[in-house]
C-alpha cells in the first residue's frame, strides 16, 4: 500500500485529493492546522475506500515545527503533495510588509522548509514523488496579485530544480499549475465558468499526472495555452494592460 | 459558496430565487447559522414543492461523511446530507440493508427524518423515525444537542417530521436491516377493482413489502383496478447458483436521461401503454412471482435521470393523502371518481395500507389506513382541483403530506390533531416556504 503525506490538507483541493487517493488504494496521513476538523473527512475516507487515514497537526509557518514534524510521522511517506497556500490581499500587503511576509511565507519559504526534508528522505529512500501546487499566478507577474504570483513563481522554480537534481534518485517531483478553481480561496470572486475547474477536476488531473510521470501539470488544459499567451506579451505593452 | 439563484424541488413548482450556500466544516456552519436568521434548511431537493425553498438557504449536501458502521450490530451514523444511494453502496456488500427507503434513493439522511418518511413496508415497520437511535441537532445559535428518546426528547419527537424547522441534523445514528441477498422475491397480483385490492392489501400484511399501481382513469366495475406487488428479501436459498456466488454484488445501473422538457402529451401514452401492457397480457396470470434486484424494486423511475421533466416547464404537483381505514372505501371512491371526471390527474398512482403512525412525531404524516400518491401538471385548473379534493380528504378525516405540498391552504392542516403544539413548541431561526404558507412558524417571527 503507498502511504501519501497531504500538507495543508483542509483545502478544498486537498479534500479531493484525499478522496482521489484513497479510491486508489493509498493510505493517508493529512496534515493542517486545527487537524481535528478533518476527523469527520478521515472516518468517511475509512468507511467508503477501507483506507487508514492519519491526522497530523501541521503549521507551514512555523518552520521550526516541521523536523519534528516530518520525523513523527506514523508512517514515512511515498507520495507527498504540498498544497497549502494563502492568496492574501495583494492591496494590503503593498503598504503592509507583515501581510507580504505572510502571503510569500505562506506559498514559497513554508512550502521549502518542509519539503526539505522530504526531499532527503525520499532522495536517500531512492523513490517516491512530490507534487506542489503552485499557480498560473507565477508564470507571469500582474499588478492584481504578484505578491502572491512571485512566491508561486519561487515555488516553481523550486520544484523545478528539485525535480533535476532528483530524478537520478528515481525521486519525481510534479509542479501543477492550477488556474481558476472553484474553493473556499476564490469562494467571493465572480470567476469564469469555462475555465473554471472544480476541486474534483483538479484531483483527477494530478492523479493521472502522478500515474503518468508528467513534470509540470495545467489545471484546466487550456489554461496552458492561455498562459503561453500572456507570456509572450511584449513588457512593454504588457505592462500597460489592466490585468 | 455563496450563489444567489433560482431554485426548485423535484416537481419544478414553485420556482423561487435563492441564495444559496454550502458548507462541510463545522464551525463554518456554526458561524453560518449564527448569523443568518431565519434559514431555510435543505437536503437533496427531493421533497416535491416547497418545503426546502426559502430566501436564505443552507444546503448540507456539503455534510456528507460517513462517521462510523459497525457491521455487527448494523448501527450506522453518517452526517445529515449524505445520500441513501451512498449508504447503500457502503452497506449492501457488508449484507446490510436500509430500515426504511423511499420510493427514490437520491434523499438524504436530514431529509428523511425531517419528512419522516415511508416505504413499502411501514404496515410492518414504521417509518423512518422508528429505526432512529439519536442524531445531532445544531440549533439557531449554534448550539448542537445530541436528541433520543431519552435525551432532549422533546426536540427529538419534533424534528421527527418537522419539516427542517427544529434545527440542522448534523448527523444520525440509525438501525440497519441485515439481509443475505441484493435480491427480492416478487409477488405480482392483479386486482380488478377498489374492493378486490383493499382486500388483497388486508390479506397481505405478513409481507414485509407492499405497494399497488393503481389506474386512476378506470370508472364503473373497473375503479380502483390495479397490480399489487409484494415482496421479501430473498435468502441465499431463494437464489440460483449463480446470484448465490455473489449474492451481494451492486447490480451494473445503466441510466436513461431525460434531456429536455417533455411535450405533455408523451406521458399519459407511456404509463398508458406500461400499465396495459402488464395488465392485460396473456402470459401473466392472475398471479405472478419473479426474483428481481432490489434496485428495480424499490426505486424503478431512479433509472430515468430527470423524469420530472417528463411534465415540461410549468413542472407539477404530488398529491398525497391519507385516509383512516374505516374511511377509505368510501372516501378512495369518491376521490378517484372526481378525479377521473376531471381528467386532470396523471394516469398511474401509487396505493398502500399504512400500519400505526407515530403519535409523538406530530406532524409526522402516516397513519392507519390507505394512502394514495398521484402527479398533476400545473395548469390555471388543477388548484380548484386539488382544492376540492381537500376538502374531500378531510371529510373523510384524512390529511395531506406536507414535503410532497406545494399548494394547500393552513385549514387543510386540521387532521394533525397536535398542529397547535408543534406550532408553540417550535425553537426560533428556520423557515421556509412551505412553513410560510402554512403559517407554521407563526409563533417565532424574530
Ligand atoms: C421519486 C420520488 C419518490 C418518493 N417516494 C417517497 C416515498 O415513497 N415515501 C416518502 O415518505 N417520501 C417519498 N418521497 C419524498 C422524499 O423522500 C422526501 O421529500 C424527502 O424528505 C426528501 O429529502 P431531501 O434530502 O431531498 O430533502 P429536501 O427535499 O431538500 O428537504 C425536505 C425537508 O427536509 C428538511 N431537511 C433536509 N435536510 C435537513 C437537515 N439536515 N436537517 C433538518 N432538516 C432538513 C428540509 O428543510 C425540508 O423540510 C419521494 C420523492 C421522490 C422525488
Ligand atoms: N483556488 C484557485 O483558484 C487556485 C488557483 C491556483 C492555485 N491555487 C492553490 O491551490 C492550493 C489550495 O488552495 P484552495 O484553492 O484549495 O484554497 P483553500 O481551500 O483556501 O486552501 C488553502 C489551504 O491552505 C491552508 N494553509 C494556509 N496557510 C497554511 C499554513 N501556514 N499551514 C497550514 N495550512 C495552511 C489553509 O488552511 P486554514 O484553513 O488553516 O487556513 C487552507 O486549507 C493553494 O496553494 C492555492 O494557492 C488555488
Amino acid at each position: 500500500m503507498t502511504h501519501t503525506l497531504i500538507l495543508g490538507a483542509k483545502s478544498d483541493i486537498a479534500q479531493a485529493i484525499a478522496y482521489q487517493f484513497a479510491r486508489h488504494g493509498h493510505s493517508l496521513t493529512l496534515a493542517a492546522r486545527e487537524v481535528d476538523l478533518l476527523d469527520p473527512l478521515a472516518k468517511d475516507i475509512t468507511i467508503q475506500h477501507q483506507q487508514p487515514v492519519h491526522l497530523r497537526e501541521f503549521d507551514g509557518l512555523d518552520f521550526a515545527s516541521h523536523g519534528e514534524f516530518y520525523e513523527n510521522l506514523p508512517e514515512k511517506p511515498t507520495v507527498v503533495v504540498c498544497v497549502f497556500g494563502y492568496l492574501g490581499d495583494q492591496k494590503q500587503a503593498e503598504g503592509d510588509f507583515a501581510e507580504t511576509q505572510r502571503i510569500i511565507n505562506s506559498n514559497y519559504t513554508g512550502a521549502v522548509s518542509i519539503i526539505n526534508l522530504v526531499a532527503q528522505d525520499l532522495e536517500q529512500r531512492q523513490n517516491g514523488t512530490i507534487i506542489g501546487i503552485s499557480s498560473v499566478a507565477g508564470d507571469r507577474g500582474r499588478q492584481s496579485n504578484y505578491i502572491y504570483g512571485s512566491a508561486k513563481a519561487a515555488f516553481s522554480t523550486y520544484l523545478s530544480g528539485l525535480r533535476n537534481r532528483l530524478v537520478k534518485s528515481g525521486v519525481h517531483v510534479i509542479t501543477v499549475k492550477p488556474g481558476y478553481v472553484a474553493t473556499r480561496m476564490t469562494a467571493n470572486m465572480d470567476l469564469p465558468q469555462p475555465i473554471t475547474a472544480s476541486p474534483q477536476q483538479v484531483a483527477t488531473a494530478i492523479y493521472n499526472a502522478y500515474r503518468s510521470k508528467t513534470n509540470i501539470l495545467y489545471t484546466l488544459w487550456m489554461w496552458r495555452w492561455i498562459l503561453l499567451i500572456i507570456r509572450s506579451i511584449p513588457e512593454g505593452i504588457f505592462k500597460k494592460l489592466n490585468l | 459558496m455563496t450563489q444567489q439563484q433560482v431554485i426548485a424541488n423535484w416537481g419544478n413548482y414553485p420556482q423561487l430565487s435563492a441564495e444559496v450556500d454550502e458548507l462541510g466544516l463545522l464551525p463554518d456552519v456554526q458561524n453560518y447559522l449564527q448569523q443568518q436568521s431565519p434559514l431555510t434548511l435543505r437536503g437533496n431537493g427531493r421533497s416535491y414543492g416547497d418545503a426546502s425553498l426559502g430566501k436564505q438557504v443552507f444546503s448540507t449536501l456539503k455534510l456528507n461523511k460517513f462517521l462510523d458502521l459497525n457491521t455487527e450490530s448494523g448501527i450506522l451514523t453518517c452526517q445529515g446530507g449524505v445520500l441513501l444511494s451512498e449508504i447503500l453502496d457502503v452497506i449492501l456488500p457488508q449484507g446490510l440493508f436500509l430500515p426504511v427507503t423511499p420510493g427514490t434513493k437520491f434523499i438524504t439522511v436530514g431529509g428523511a427524518i425531517a419528512s419522516d418518511v415511508h416505504g413499502k413496508n411501514h404496515h410492518k415497520e414504521g417509518s423512518f423515525s422508528r429505526h432512529v437511535l439519536s442524531f445531532d441537532l445544531m440549533l439557531a445559535d449554534g448550539t448542537i444537542l445530541t436528541c433520543s428518546r431519552q435525551e432532549n426528547q422533546e426536540l427529538f419527537w419534533l424534528t421527527m417530521g418537522g419539516m427542517g424547522l427544529t434545527g440542522l441534523i448534523l448527523s444520525a445514528t440509525f438501525l440497519l436491516k441485515k439481509i443475505e441477498t441484493a435480491y427480492i422475491r416478487q409477488t405480482c397480483i392483479k386486482a380488478r377493482n377498489l374492493a378486490e385490492i383493499m382486500d388483497l392489501f388486508e390479506s397481505s400484511t405478513d409481507w414485509t413489502y407492499s405497494v399497488a399501481w393503481i389506474d386512476c382513469l378506470a370508472t364503473g366495475e373497473k375503479q380502483g383496478r390495479s397490480l399489487l406487488l409484494l415482496g421479501e428479501h430473498a435468502t441465499l436459498e431463494d437464489v440460483s447458483p449463480n446470484q448465490k456466488a455473489n449474492p451481494l454484488e451492486i447490480p451494473q445501473k445503466r441510466k436513461l436521461n431525460i434531456p429536455f422538457y417533455f411535450p405533455r402529451f408523451a406521458l399519459n401514452g407511456l404509463t398508458v401503454k406500461a400499465f396495459n401492457t402488464l395488465y392485460y397480457n396473456k402470459q401473466w396470470a392472475k398471479e405472478s412471482q419473479s426474483l428481481i434486484s432490489y434496485d428495480p424494486f424499490f426505486y424503478p423511475l431512479d433509472s430515468i435521470y430527470n423524469w420530472n421533466r417528463i411534465y415540461g416547464k410549468p413542472g407539477f404537483v404530488q398529491y398525497q393523502f391519507v385516509l383512516p381505514k374505516e374511511t377509505s372505501k368510501d372516501g378512495l371512491s369518491e376521490i378517484l371518481t372526481t378525479i377521473s371526471q376531471s381528467g386532470q390527474g396523471s394516469f398511474l398512482a401509487v396505493l398502500k395500507l399504512f400500519g400505526k403512525g407515530e403519535p409523538e412525531a406530530w406532524l409526522s404524516f402516516p397513519m392507519e389506513g390507505y394512502t394514495l400518491a398521484l402527479d398533476f401538471k400545473v395548469q390555471p385548473k388543477v388548484f380548484e382541483l386539488l382544492e376540492q379534493l381537500d376538502r374531500l380528504v378531510l371529510k373523510y378525516g384524512g390529511r395531506l403530506y406536507l414535503t410532497k405540498d406545494a399548494r394547500m391552504k393552513k385549514e387543510a392542516l386540521q387532521n394533525y390533531p397536535h398542529l397547535e403544539q408543534f406550532k408553540q413548541s417550535l425553537p426560533p431561526g428556520f423557515t421556509s416556504h412551505l412553513a410560510e404558507r402554512l403559517e407554521l412558524t407563526i409563533n417565532n417571527k424574530q
